[in-house]
């Protein structure tokens, strides 16, 4: 049972109007979106579920403008909701009846490229394909690179803390960005982080990258680029079991070897994707591995050499190096493509992104069967093996009210499995809207109330995307009321953090 | 790891210690083994000391996470952590025997693997996943986890990095692991400081496995860890000599723990962080740059006016590491606006402004 969400409702006419006539002010014409078929486009992100028309649509063209839409949103109290590209996958950039979707579309430009420090400054619009596009030719890359590369952007990037498939060996966001510059509510300017590789006082920079636009707006991006390895190759293992697969994978970890990608497949997701893409994936495996070397080429052959004893030794079946630069890419091809081949035999799909400790990798998979037939939908399983990062996908068919009752508890349920073995309810997606209410199983109410007070911190009145990313106190008693059963909180035995 | 896991009497003592000084706003200092105390400004308060939470808590090589009490003496957990052939990402200075990882965390400080191009590198921030922590009511706080992606609630554990107790004491914290590298191999060649900063950049725009940099007196030593290829490789094209295994070893502990000849003076020690790539100081004194250039330590024979605005101009900052202070803070100010914002940070994590009061900035507390 979802708790209706905050800033949803219908829009309050007279103050959309004085609202654009402030903004007018401060913004050039056509920068504003204020009728119903123009903000209808903005009703979601790539979170389908949730859908709620925006009051008004800002696209500000520089960094002065949007400061300027902060300071006068801010003195009519009304709510801001950054966007970037509309990719994101929890709800983050869900619109706000009473308030102003502030959209950075617009601020798209690489600023420069400095080769010989390895950074890039961005405008946050600019696209992450885009920016190891423009890095390749001093043979650079950014590395984080989230499914959504072609599509979403630096700003959004920042805003979720983005991995990839390759934040095993090269990590996060946050381990990829040097610095920000941004503006809070208030619309006063903020720098966090530097050039430099640290910067005096509190490190601000690590609150605001993964805040989901609810501390600052961020409008410059200062990112680390690294050599590109010389060569990549791809191994694809099968096995008859997910138990073994699972194994498989600690064992690489365990032999001290961090490739540079390592995912998982499961039956279901392998013969999802295949018709779909030719990948050529081993369709009568239980689960298949993926497993990435790069480098230089003579280290490239010593790691697949190690890969492939350790994955013999761990039981896998049939093992194929991917002869050519195009055998590799269609590897990759499937696993980049489960989403949209989720949405292809189904109507529609809820993708889930858990992370646990690898160990549980096998009970939590065993769960997620046992939940396919209780809420009686199917949930093909891609993940991020070597980080422990699940992306269950839940079909369903969002014309059919009981399934779309039944894909939200079978995600709940799902969610609650991972806090229960010591994992999270998000590892890469975000928390938005949609998991608003797994943070106050995961955390208690003493870390729950910090995370307020840092919100306080940045934007005393919470103006900026209320309601998402941190649960008020009150939502958590509301939640907790509904998910006590005769007097218990669901997993009593847990520590709760 | 979460709050269940602590030793409930000691916890229990501390968190009492904490709100009895709150209670009457009396300042506590947070001592471990006061390896660091040297480090930020000085402090003065009712000492509390976290030792006796203590021991690694969870340790499993295969998912590369330990969760390690404060009190857990650094070198006992670095010696726990190779016997399974891994060790931390960003190779922490202990500057002695009673070095916890409390203290480490708190301080924030990297040692010479942070600049390095492969798997393990970074700072004490970018390995860091959860932490548990005492805050200035006495209440504990469990941030982040044991996993490596986590994107649920604000990252305050990556903000207690180099927080210098300020915001609380660290209890427990999980770190994120990286394997020993399988070889690994230190040269040196004779190069002037312009000549070394652009060797530098030129190894490090490219994928080679440079895993430390230390320039000082002429001579520029570089470590490469990875493959055994790998190394191979850099070791041919870099050329240079090779040092003993031995002698390696002994020369990056004494960068890493400042007991190598150059640290071996009086006067002011500054560290200078600046961008990659950035020109030579030109700053009066004895040098050691490390992190392909991005860290400068500076015994300055001109005053810390000129210091300061000197790694401004480059687009850096410059603190004041060792040696006479004088009344010049230790970290550089920051802008108005970011002071502001950390001291309402203060204001809620440690209400009576009773942490370390002072010892990263005068005006920390509001």
């Amino acid at each position: 049972m979802r708790t209706p969400l905050e800033g949803t409702g219908s829009i309050d006419h007279e103050l959309r109007a004085r609202t654009k006539a402030a903004l007018a002010r401060v913004l050039p014409s056509g920068s504003i979106l204020g009728t119903d078929e123009e903000t209808l486009p903005y009703e979601c992100d790539a979170l389908t579920l949730y859908r709620q028309p925006p009051m008004l649509v800002v696209l500000p063209a520089t960094e002065s403008e949007v400061a300027a839409v902060l300071r006068v949103c801010s003195s009519l109290g009304v709510p801001v909701v950054p966007r970037g590209a509309g990719t994101g996958l929890s709800g983050g950039s869900l619109p706000h009846a009473g308030g102003v979707l502030l959209s950075l579309a617009k601020l798209n430009r690489i600023l420069a490229i400095d080769s010989l420090a390895r950074t890039a400054r961005l405008q946050p619009g600019v696209r992450n394909a885009a920016i190891s596009e423009a890095a390749a030719r001093h043979g650079l890359f950014y590395a984080p690179d989230p499914s959504s590369q072609v599509a979403c952007t630096i700003g959004g990037n920042v805003a979720e803390n983005s991995g990839g498939i390759h934040c095993l060996k090269y990590g996060l966001t946050i381990h990829n960005v040097l610095a920000v510059r941004g503006f809070t509510m208030s619309g006063e300017a903020i720098e966090a982080g530097s050039a430099a590789l640290d910067t005096p006082g509190l490190d601000l920079l690590s609150l605001v990258i993964g805040s989901e636009g609810t501390l600052v707006v961020v409008t410059e991006v200062l990112v680390r680029l690294l050599p590109r390895p010389a060569l990549a190759r791809c191994l694809m293992a099968s096995f008859d079991r997910v138990e073994t697969a699972a194994e498989a994978v600690a064992a690489i970890i365990a032999a001290g070897i961090v490739p540079a990608a390592l995912e998982m497949m499961d039956q279901a997701a392998t013969r999802m994707v295949e018709p779909f893409v030719g990948a050529g994936y081993d369709l009568d495996a239980a689960a298949i591995l993926l497993c990435e070397a790069d480098g230089s080429e003579a280290e490239v052959t010593e790691e697949v050499e190690r890969i492939e004893a350790v994955l013999r030794a761990a039981g896998a079946g049939r093992i194929q190096v991917a002869a050519s630069e195009a055998e590799r890419l269609r590897f990759w091809a499937g696993r980049k493509n489960a989403f949209p081949a989720a949405g292809r035999v189904s109507p529609d799909y809820y993708c889930m992104d858990g992370t646990i400790p690898r160990r549980q990798l096998a009970r939590v998979l065993h769960a997620i069967r046992g939940m396919e037939s209780t809420y009686g939908l199917r949930c093909p399983n891609v993940f991020h093996a070597g980080d422990g990062n699940l992306h269950p996908l839940i079909l369903f068919d969002a014309n059919d009210p009981d399934s779309v009752r039944r894909a939200d508890e079978f995600g709940i349920a799902i969610l609650e499995l991972c806090i229960e073995v010591g994992g999270t309810v998000t590892g890469e997606h975000g928390v938005g809207i949609e998991k608003i209410n797994q943070l106050c199983s995961q955390f208690d109410a003493p870390s729950r109330e910090a995370f307020l007070a840092v919100r306080r911190a940045f934007d005393p009145d919470g103006r900026l995307n209320p309601g998402k990313a941190i649960p008020t106190l009150q939502r958590c008693a509301e939640y907790g009321r509904a998910h006590v059963h005769g007097g218990r909180l669901p997993f009593p035995d847990l520590p709760r953090y | 790891m979460g709050a269940s896991t602590l030793p409930v009497a000691i916890t229990a003592r501390l968190a009492e210690q904490v709100r009895s000084a709150a209670a009457s706003r009396r300042a506590l200092a947070i001592e471990a083994g006061g390896t660091k105390s040297f480090y930020g400004n000085p402090t003065a308060g009712e000492r509390l000391d976290p030792r006796e939470c203590a021991g690694i808590v969870a340790y499993e090589p295969s998912e590369l996470v330990v969760t390690a009490r404060a009190g857990t003496r650094l070198a006992e957990l670095e010696s726990a952590l190779a016997e399974c052939g891994q060790m931390l990402a960003f190779e922490p200075p202990h500057f002695g025997s009673g070095a916890t990882v409390g203290g480490c965390i708190a301080a924030g400080l990297a040692g010479p693997r942070r600049a390095a191009t492969g798997v393990a590198s970074g700072g004490v921030r970018d390995s860091l996943l959860g932490v548990t922590l005492l805050d200035g009511r006495g209440t504990i706080l469990a941030f982040g986890g044991t996993v490596m992606k986590n994107v649920a609630g604000y990252d305050v554990s990556r903000l207690i990095a180099g927080s210098l107790g300020t915001l609380g004491v660290v209890l427990e914290a999980s770190l994120r692991l990286v394997p020993r590298p399988a070889a690994e191999s230190t040269l040196s060649l004779e190069l002037d400081e312009q000549a070394a900063l652009r060797q530098c950049t030129a190894w490090m725009a490219s994928p080679w496995p440079v895993s430390a940099t230390a320039w000082a007196g002429g001579r520029l030593t570089v470590r490469l860890s990875g493959a055994r290829s790998a190394v191979g490789a850099a070791q041919r094209e870099f050329g240079g000599e090779v040092m003993t295994a031995e002698a390696a070893a002994g020369f990056w502990s004494a960068i890493r723990e400042q007991t190598a000849p150059y640290f071996d003076r009086d006067g002011t020690l500054w560290r200078v962080s600046l961008p990659a790539n950035s020109s030579p100081l030109a700053l009066a004194g004895p040098q050691l740059i490390e992190w392909g250039g991005a860290l400068r330590w500076l015994y300055a024979l001109e005053d810390a006016v000129a210091v300061r605005r000197r790694a401004a101009e480059l687009g850096g900052h410059a603190t004041l590491f060792r040696g006479e202070r004088g009344d010049v803070g230790a970290f550089t100010p920051r802008p108005a606006a970011v002071a502001v914002l950390e001291a309402r940070l203060r204001a809620e994590f440690d209400p009576a402004g009773i942490f370390n009061p002072g010892r990263m900035y005068a005006d920390q507390s509001h």
